[in-house]
């Protein structure tokens, strides 16, 4: 019988660090929170993932990126859960992805608002262009090319750039 | 509480969203400008996500062995539990706003409500949803105003749109002895108690747009019990055609 060498949580969220969101890949899905946990034991691996949004078509490939992965490295049996709760957030995007997103050419996102259910004028926060980096920005669109984007203009250097939206 | 009026309760909310998400998909490639487009097909997409997960949990709580493709693709206009204001045709866009806005906000206060559910997995789901629905209010609610007080035209079309959906709105909000067991129970929220603040929520909106609601009268309903309009039939016969044709095939 091979027994295999149970790798720490660090180290299987190294692997899972290498695995990039296949609409965004300046970044990982640890670094965007899609992955809430991941353990190993003598049976394989359990990875407990969260969805960005409800509908949103990467999901799968991601599950399928991840166990691609893991399979690499001869763990064992992949196991994925997926949760709801707590709901994602890009609170949860770090300094440093936001930084990436920003070098990749994405506006990286500012702190969710928490406004009133229906707000008519939605208090938009000032939001960077990622190219020439000026304030002199204005939202063209609260939808993008994907959910978890939306559409700027820089009227500095008359641009058109995408953010990530907060939610 | 029976696992069947759970069952039904979690159709009801699942079939809403699929319906409405297949009638929003209608505009992709036909929007009035391309933000629109995007828009519209990035609203959709929630929904169909939404209900994706709402009939995934439907279909385990029934336990016979369907999934969310099963129930989405293999049952007849019959057993669908939608309300009736969402599968019609999806007329122009001062239609498709007006509609938005008006089941956004139902939604909006259905998902908070539902956040706090007894059931953990329908908990999760309402309050990812819920996040979505805030921005699909914010998006539809702007619009009512812009089409209110903009042009002859789209005021025109915006009050006609509100006028015929208006009498499909009693239904967002009839509870039954389904929605009574699971409110009972602490899984579901008795939809009638969400109507004051819908009325709170929509009617500055609809004011400012300086839109008139005709309120008195007849409500239209039975889209809970199945009894829908010819154009859900329609509907499914092009939502199903695929799945239908090629059952078991993936891509």
């Amino acid at each position: 019988m091979v027994t295999r060498a149970i790798p720490s949580r660090e180290e299987l969220l190294a692997i899972l660090d290498e695995v990039k969101d296949p609409e965004v890949p300046a970044v990982s899905v640890v670094e965007l929170g899609i992955v809430r946990d991941v353990s190993a034991s003598e049976a394989g691996v359990e990875v407990t993932i969260t969805p960005t949004y409800s509908g949103c078509p990467a999901m799968r490939e991601i599950e399928s990126d991840i166990r691609e992965a893991l399979s690499a490295h001869a763990l064992g049996p992949v196991e994925i859960r997926v949760v709801y709760s707590p709901a994602w957030t890009t609170d949860w995007i770090g300094p440093v992805a936001k930084k990436k997103l920003e070098e990749y050419g994405i506006a990286p996102p500012g702190a969710v608002e928490r406004d009133e259910l229906v707000s008519l004028a939605r208090r938009v926060q000032r939001v960077r262009c990622p190219f020439c980096k000026s304030a002199d920005t204005e939202r063209k669109s609260e939808f993008g090319s994907t959910a978890c984007k939306s559409i700027w203009f820089c009227r500095s250097c008359r641009q058109p750039f995408e953010e990530f939206k907060a939610i | 509480m029976s696992s069947r009026a759970f069952f039904e309760y979690l159709l009801r909310l699942g079939d809403d969203r699929l319906v409405l998400g297949h009638r929003l998909s209608e505009w992709c490639g036909h929007g009035p400008i391309l933000e629109e487009d995007i828009a519209l097909a990035n609203i959709s997409l929630d929904l169909i996500g939404e209900a994706s997960l709402l009939l995934k949990l439907a279909a385990s709580v029934e336990d016979e062995g369907r999934n969310e493709d099963t129930l989405a693709y293999f049952r007849d206009a019959i057993e669908f539990r939608n309300a009736l204001m969402l599968e019609l045709p999806k007329g122009d866009f001062g239609f498709t706003i007006m509609r938005q806005f008006l089941f956004s906000v139902f939604s909006a206060l259905q998902m908070d409500a539902l956040q706090k559910s007894r059931n953990a997995g329908l908990g999760g789901i309402a309050a990812k949803a819920l996040k979505e629905t805030r921005y699909h209010v914010r998006h539809s609610a702007q619009w009512v105003v812009t089409l209110g007080v903009g042009t002859e035209e789209s005021h025109t079309r915006a009050q006609r749109a509100l006028d015929e959906l208006w009498r499909y709105t009693g239904e967002l909000f009839a509870a039954n002895d389904v929605d009574r067991e699971v409110a009972a129970s602490g899984d579901g929220v008795d939809p009638s108690t969400l109507e004051p603040a819908w009325r709170e929520q929509v009617m500055p909106v609809l004011d400012r747009a300086g839109l008139q609601v005709a309120d008195a009268g007849y409500m239209q309903r039975g889209g809970r019990e199945g009894r829908h309009t010819e154009h859900l039939g329609h509907m499914l016969s092009e939502m199903q055609i695929l799945a239908r044709s090629h059952p078991g095939a993936s891509w």
